[in-house]
């Protein structure tokens, strides 16, 4: 079996930073905001952070920030909370969540719970068991989370559960391992995980395995590195991630790798992009393997970054 | 240069006509630009052009062309959908066109968060007149991509916001007829039979839908989504699953045709331990059967031993997920 290109990812993902003319670049520009958490965590997770100006990166957050305190893409776009949500995870990587107006921050993100629980993504409404998950997330990480109503948030995640133990977008949507990984997450951070039928769901999970050892999204689809996360991440959740053939799954992740260019791709021998590389790494810390920090499977960030900002004070 | 180069440089340049006016303003790369942005092309242009009209907020007819524009050029832009609906209402647009907008952006890309959310907002204010067109559109993104997670979102809002439910569970069945695999289609179905105003409900449906899903696990019993199905026409109601007899002996019916199904297997060790009793007969049928296969010993006498031996079976057939299988087997009793 091959091994992790680590040092070559790390070029990789500087090299993404830097290019700011590139087509891929402009293309991207409305959401840099995501692009530079996948980016960062991936260092992190490498041991690498600082290859990048913690300065620069700041200070490009804060401009980001729009009056109402939420955050958009990039500098002059509008807000949402998908971009708040890399923003208050990029400055927690580097420890500098004191540059935020908390208050403000998580004032704008309550602001999105809707009556029945549910969260919009923004102020035109759009409604998602992702948005639930964002929201709850970023507000536990600012310790705002007395400011919605978490009852009420977790009521409409558990009536998005289907008959197979997954959730979906909304009540009744389907199954899908990027939305399991929002509920589930969403109920870790809560303290509800007794919402989950935990064998039900880790069944479902562990059948999203396939022959070559990647990872399925929903039934009879592609396997994709991106899945190594989301299904991953919440078997681990759930405390099912033995259910899965780790070994299979390490091959799989390994074999997307780009390792003349570094970066990861969503299946063997497909263009490499930042996300699934964030994908790859992530889900090969979940699976232990060495010399990779450990990552929070609920917060998406490394333990130690959630560590340092629930055991302080 | 073929012709649509020749539209787009013409295109091009009647926007700098039009936009004289206007400094383009360039994205702001934040207190650090490490490479100034080398090249102009249409994307760079038009997006200086968006980014000024946005800033001075103007909401024109010439504004709202540009968002067309830039949306074509980047449908995944946030900032300019949401600005496109600040324009509609300002200006007071109708908002038929709208549909004819969505759907042209979605010949190109349709796996794309702002489009549904646009055609949603426009479909919302267009109100019921719009569901015969919305289930349409859906149907006919579905037909190119039938698992497409959008397109499935949006038609259940449709249905539950503005009706339609009196064809569904027929148009599920269309679906399925074309690939009994699909998982999407199985949960629209359940979808529908839970919800719809019309059928009445899951228990009234229940006997109806077993024969149907029964009929397609019998064809197809490597499906793992027909089974998860019917295991959900029982929700609740683990006394009539353990009874319903059409159950068990679907099970009967796929393992004589290979003994090793797995999703047949798992579904009678499910039964067994909600209490089923495999009869004598049943027993003596499964044991004929494993001895045709002769890999596996079923010649035991009760339940539990009965239940062992197909554990061992999954674990053998279904090794990847051997530790799964074998954690099912540490709960008997």
């Amino acid at each position: 079996m091959g091994e992790l290109a680590a040092e070559k990812h790390v070029k990789y993902i500087v090299s993404v930073e830097k290019k700011k003319d590139s087509f891929e670049a402009v293309v991207m520009e409305h959401l840099r905001l995501n692009g530079a958490y996948w980016g960062v965590t991936t260092l992190d997770l490498l041991g690498k952070l600082h290859a990048v100006d913690v300065n620069e990166v700041v200070s490009w957050i804060l401009s980001c920030q729009h009056e109402s305190g939420g955050f958009g893409g990039n500098i002059g776009h509008d807000p949402h909370v998908l971009f708040t949500l890399s923003a208050v995870q990029v400055l927690a990587l580097f420890d500098k969540l004191d540059v935020l107006d908390v208050e403000k921050v998580s004032n704008y993100v309550a602001g999105l719970q809707n009556e029945d629980g549910s969260f919009s993504g923004d102020e035109w409404g759009e409604v998602d068991t992702r948005f639930s998950y964002i929201a709850i997330c970023c507000l536990s990480l600012l310790r705002r989370l007395e400011k919605v109503n978490v009852e009420n948030a977790v009521k409409y995640i558990v009536s998005c559960k289907n008959l197979d133990g997954g959730f979906g977008s909304t009540p009744g949507g389907e199954s899908h391992a990027g939305q399991i990984f929002c509920c589930v997450g969403a109920l870790a951070i809560t303290g509800s995980l007794h919402h989950v039928d935990r064998d039900l769901l880790g069944w479902w999970l562990c059948e999203r395995q396939v022959k070559s050892g990647g990872l399925n999204g929903r039934p009879e689809k592609l396997p994709d590195v991106c899945y190594s996360w989301w299904v991953l991440s919440s078997l681990t959740m759930i405390d099912r991630v033995h259910w899965i053939n780790k070994e299979k799954l390490v091959k799989y992740i390994l074999d997307c790798q780009d390792t003349e260019n570094g970066g990861i791709s969503d299946r063997p021998d497909d263009a490499v992009d930042v996300y699934h590389t964030y994908f790859g790494v992530a889900g090969l810390s979940l699976l232990e393997y060495p010399g990779l920090k450990a990552i929070d499977p609920a917060y998406a960030l490394p333990v130690d970054v959630v560590n340092r900002i629930f055991l302080r004070r | 240069m073929d012709d649509s180069d020749g539209e787009e440089a013409a295109g091009q340049a009647q926007r700098r006509a039009e936009w004289s006016d206007v400094t383009p303003l360039p994205q702001n790369d934040g207190p650090n630009p490490v490479v100034p942005i080398a090249y102009k092309d249409d994307f760079t242009e038009t997006m200086d052009l968006f980014r000024a009209v946005f800033h001075a907020q103007e909401r024109s007819p010439r504004a709202l062309s540009l968002t067309s524009h830039a949306i074509s050029l980047n449908p995944g832009n946030y900032t300019v959908w949401q600005f496109r609906r600040v324009i509609l209402e300002a200006l007071n647009v109708d908002l038929l066109g709208e549909l004819d907008f969505t759907q042209s952006v979605s010949n190109g890309n349709s796996k794309n968060y702002q489009l549904w959310h646009h055609r949603r907002w426009v479909a919302e204010k267009l109100g019921a007149s719009s569901t015969s067109k919305e289930l349409e559109f859906t149907k006919k993104i579905l037909s190119l991509d039938a698992k497409h997670y959008h397109a499935w979102s949006h038609r259940q809002w449709v249905l539950q916001s503005l009706g339609g439910w009196e064809d569904e569970l027929n148009y599920c069945d269309d679906l399925l007829q074309d690939d009994v695999f699909n998982n999407s289609a199985w949960n629209q179905r359940y979808f529908v039979i839970t919800r719809s105003p019309v059928l009445g409900g899951l228990k009234n449906m229940r006997e109806s839908e077993v024969n149907y899903t029964v009929r397609a696990i019998i064809a197809r019993p490597e499906n793992e989504s027909s089974w998860r199905y019917l295991r959900g026409l029982y929700k609740d109601d683990n006394v009539s699953w353990v009874h319903d007899s059409q159950v068990s002996l679907a099970c009967l019916k796929v393992l004589s045709t290979k003994s090793s199904h797995i999703f047949a297997l798992s579904t009678l060790l499910d039964l067994i331990s909600h209490g089923f009793q495999p009869s004598r007969e049943f027993i003596d049928v499964l044991n004929a059967l494993s001895v045709q296969d002769s890999d596996y010993d079923l010649a035991e006498t009760n339940d539990s031993d009965l239940a062992k031996t197909i554990f061992t079976m999954l674990e053998c057939e279904d090794p990847i997920r051997a530790n799964y299988w074998r954690w099912r087997k540490s709960k008997l009793p």
